[in-house]
């Protein structure tokens, strides 16, 4: 049933890439248990513009888990404690009255802070723009269903294409690495036919991309499996180590 | 060519919608056989700005490059894969007829004409239809996993409107599935070089050389700095402006103010008043609420629509004394069933919205603002098991679990209808050319093929066919002329110009530094257009409308407060451009809707209505889309009209129930 709290929140307060960063205290009080995470921050900066100082700055978007802009990192886990959830699908009936919650950005060298809570996701788009697709030009295509594909195989590409790409792989792994990302994208289009041609080119152009803008290794702690809002498995890295060697090999 | 042409009140032609000559089936056929092309060496000399990087603009961008032009891409997300395309659940619609049901391309384009209310124009709704196969194919080839048979074929499923399985479908995230093959194929162009990419950045106004659109002035929405791009030619891909509700299913930064820009620099705005209004959202449930979540329209497959036969059931739901699961089948009114026996729960949003509000207005409502009614699964998992049910609704039944915190495969799910989608937006011809040269505009963006009431699963094929099939033909027709022009340089007077009224713009903004918060303002302007330009909207309403959208404007420009500075990045002041955006948008739509005395699709004016509560419209008065000219701050725009002569289809008034 929904009622209303009192919560404190000590959030990463930041203005600009190059400035220094420290955590700032608000006090929130009669927060509808029934509002979601998001809700709840555009109460707190409503709040800072009627005293006149600058709100909050944080990324949203969709607000229903699909867009991948938004992504805290709240009280030490990316997207906050609830499984499968993104950080706008999260809703303060999980909190009690009385906590303190804090909201940092996603801290990793990947993703360079601009502003609070707000980092440069850019690394991700170059990694997608070095192999992330399949080389067709619009037109001039078969027909969809010249080329069947086992239900099975389809299922798990999709179960990969899942990803929304927030960031909360990177985030979560302590070596800020970005493998299960660059996993789901190479084991969809490994799974499926249209994504044969480029495989080998693929899996080596993406991993040395991902390499060369600073993330880290994979080592397999499986924290990004258990943080991942869309529950993206690792299995996935597995099958993407399998692609890697097998292009290393035919080098 | 033949003589569609839009015309003045004064009957006087004033521009040509391009139709071309033929036959229904040869128009799109003929139209590239004749038109212009670009040679491959000239393409490389000319640049086109695409702004957006939703279904169209993506695909717009990727084709465009991959032809050889040079194209530059604009998001205000951080990502062009956060679109708000990402965020449609159902599914794409396609005249393949793999399912042998009677399909065919002529069906989809009536099925969508019929749909629209006969309020679209015929041929640009036939060359959609006619193109729709090709964006199953090519997105297949780009390996979108889209939902297979055990045999390995393509699944399809059912959705409003229609009497055959042509929707294509991943599980509830089609519009993710689709967005994310038409931004890898991008995100090739971007790394072979050809497309530049400015993400975080907001297009502020457009620039007209000589009566050409030649560039597009943005905000770095990182830095604030204001920046100046030139092209040949300019396409604009950049939404609808459902959020002029403030609540509505649209993502936090949809906004119509390109349109308004585009609109201000001379480019019609079409039917306004067509908005789409979505029966399967989840209700409102609180004043701070930031946004509307909908439920699939597939939803609608296996879920039955019902309330409580009788108004104290109801009465009880609302106080909590009783519960819906309580309730026998014979007590429960499937409202949808018994008045359209023929489509039944399948009937087109705006049938579907309007008869769940009757229901609730005559007081069967349900939740605890008698503002829903239920959606349904207890049949279907008899029917089918919970499993099967899962596999295909399993994402949205979480989603709704989130949200409401209740568990929809125990009790059935509320649902009421909000705001969704705009058919209407920025005129454009055959050629998805507006009416100023130069100056193009796909997707949910244009007016142009959904009429009154898009269909389900026809916003997606729409956005794709636009981008993919439709301007990288369209587009060459304007640019063969423009070969011998060099490019242009941004030191130009027109930029200066441009780029001097927007920092005006921006001063202006941030020296009112009064009380109110832009949220505030747009809440306000919100509860007015949903009380008075929602699902009914009468005389006297809207004219009501239309005098707390003045006083809203005045209260915007005297006592909003911005904080921080323009040079920086700014939410706030990012949202209060295009606040003051949106109140121009009301403003147009109460103004469209009030011209509009008649009710057809996402339409509803109470004073036009059958005696069975169905939407009356006067084909005699009203079947023409209204264009709308700027004449400048403060002063009335001129209304144009578009008549829509129909050669092919007889106008029926919609029948659903047999």
């Amino acid at each position: 049933m929904e009622k209303n709290i009192n919560i404190t929140l000590k959030i990463w307060r930041q203005a600009g890439p190059k400035e220094k960063g420290k955590f700032e205290t608000y006090k929130l009080e009669n927060i509808s248990t029934d509002s979601s995470f998001l809700e709840m921050l555009d109460v707190l900066n409503e709040k800072l513009v009627r005293e006149r100082k600058e709100p909050i700055a944080f990324d949203h978007d969709c607000r229903e888990g699909i867009c991948g802009m938004c992504g805290l990192y709240i009280n030490g886990h990316p997207h906050g404690l609830d499984g499968e959830t993104t950080t706008c699908q999260l809703h303060m009936r999980r909190f009690n009255d009385g906590d303190t919650i804090t909201i940092e950005p996603w801290r990793s060298t990947g993703f360079p802070v601009i502003k609070d809570l707000i980092v440069n996701r850019g690394a991700f788009d170059k990694i997608i723009q070095a192999g992330g697709y399949v080389s067709v030009n619009t037109g001039g295509i078969p027909d969809g269903n010249a080329i069947p594909i086992p239900r099975h195989k389809a299922e798990e590409a999709m179960d990969a294409a899942s990803c929304i790409g927030c960031g909360a792989c990177v985030a979560a792994c302590k070596n800020g690495s970005a493998m299960l990302f660059v996993a789901a994208k190479v084991s969809q289009f490994a799974l499926l036919p249209q994504g044969q041609v480029e495989r080998v080119a693929r899996a080596k152009a993406m991993v040395s991309k991902m390499d060369e803008l600073g993330f880290g290794n994979c080592t397999n702690t499986g924290a990004c499996e258990a943080e991942c809002p869309k529950a993206i498995s690792i299995s996935h890295i597995a099958r993407l180590n399998r692609e890697y060697l097998k292009a290393k090999f035919k080098d | 060519m033949t003589k569609k042409q839009v015309t003045s009140q004064t009957e006087a032609p004033i521009i040509d919608a391009k139709i071309p000559e033929g036959h229904l089936a040869e128009k799109w056929t003929n139209y590239k056989a004749n038109q212009k092309l670009v040679n491959p060496a000239n393409k490389r000399r000319l640049d086109i700005i695409v702004v957006g990087t939703g279904l169209a603009g993506a695909s717009a961008a990727a084709s465009l490059a991959e032809l050889g032009f040079n194209v530059l891409n604009f998001c205000i997300q951080d990502s062009p894969r956060r679109a708000h395309s990402i965020a449609a659940q159902g599914g794409i619609n396609a005249a393949k007829n793999y399912q042998n049901d009677g399909d065919s391309v002529y069906r989809l384009f009536y099925d969508t004409l019929k749909g629209g209310d006969y309020r679209a124009r015929e041929a640009n709704v036939y060359r959609l239809a006619e193109v729709s196969n090709s964006i199953i194919d090519q997105c297949v080839a780009q390996g979108v996993p889209f939902a297979r048979e055990y045999g390995g074929l393509l699944d399809n499923r059912s959705f409003g409107g229609a009497q055959v399985s042509r929707t294509f479908y991943a599980r509830g995230q089609t519009g993710q599935q689709l967005l994310l093959g038409a931004y890898s194929a991008l995100s090739r162009q971007v790394g072979k070089g050809t497309v530049k990419l400015y993400t975080r950045h907001e297009m502020l106004d457009v620039v007209i050389i000589d009566g050409r659109a030649r560039g597009i002035i943005a905000r770095n929405l990182v830095t604030g700095k204001i920046e100046r791009f030139s092209a040949h030619a300019v396409v604009v891909g950049s939404g609808g402006y459902g959020n002029a509700f403030f609540l509505s299913t649209n993502a936090m930064s949809c906004n119509g103010s390109a349109a308004i820009q585009m609109y201000k620099k001379g480019a019609f705005f079409a039917n306004p008043a067509f908005a789409q209004i979505h029966p399967t959202c989840i209700p409102v449930h609180g004043e701070f609420q930031s946004k509307l979540t909908l439920m699939s329209e597939s939803l609608r497959n296996d879920g039955r629509i019902w309330v409580p036969k009788k108004k104290e059931d109801a009465e009880a739901i609302r106080q909590g004394k009783l519960k819906p699961t309580d309730l026998k089948e014979e007590d429960r009114d499937y409202f949808l069933e018994r008045r359209y026996p023929a489509f039944g729960n399948l009937v087109p949003r705006d049938v579907a919205s309007r008869a769940s509000k009757e229901r609730c207005d005559a007081g069967y409502g349900v939740g605890n603002t008698g503002l829903a009614v239920y959606l349904d699964f207890e049949d279907s998992i008899k029917r089918l098991g919970e499993d099967v049910v899962r596999a295909r609704y399993g994402n949205l039944f979480q989603m709704y679990e989130k949200i409401v915190d209740d568990n929809p495969y125990k009790t059935p799910m509320m649902i009421y209808p909000a705001i969704h989608y705009t058919m209407g937006g920025i005129w454009v011809d055959y050629e998805l050319q507006t009416t100023v040269k130069g100056l193009f505009c796909i997707g949910e963006a244009n007016f142009s093929d959904h009429g009154a009431n898009r269909l389900g699963a026809s916003a997606l094929m729409q956005g794709l066919a636009d981008g993919y099939f439709i301007l990288p033909y369209t587009i060459q027709n304007y640019l063969a002329d423009q070969i011998r022009v060099p490019r242009f340089s941004t030191e130009l007077p027109e930029f200066d110009e441009a780029e001097n009224q927007i920092s005006e713009k921006i001063k202006r903004i941030m020296a009112v530094q009064g009380k109110r918060s832009v949220d505030s303002i747009h809440r306000e302007l919100g509860l007015v257009m949903w009380d008075f330009v929602g699902m009914g909207r009468n005389k006297a309403g809207l004219e009501h409308a239309l005098e707390r959208i003045q006083k809203i404007r005045k209260e915007f420009w005297s006592n909003v407060f911005v904080p921080g500075k323009a040079e920086d990045m700014n939410n706030e002041l990012e949202k209060a451009l295009r606040v003051a955006d949106f109140i121009e948008i009301g403003e147009l739509m109460a103004r469209d809707a009030l011209l509009r005395e008649e009710s057809c699709g996402g339409h509803f004016r109470e004073e036009y209505q059958t005696e069975e509560g169905e939407a009356l419209r006067n084909d005699e008065k009203f079947a023409f889309a209204s264009c709308w000219k700027f004449n400048g701050e403060g002063e009335e725009p001129t209304l144009f009209k578009e008549m829509l002569e129909y050669e092919f289809v007889k106008r029926q008034q919609r029948n659903y129930k047999a």
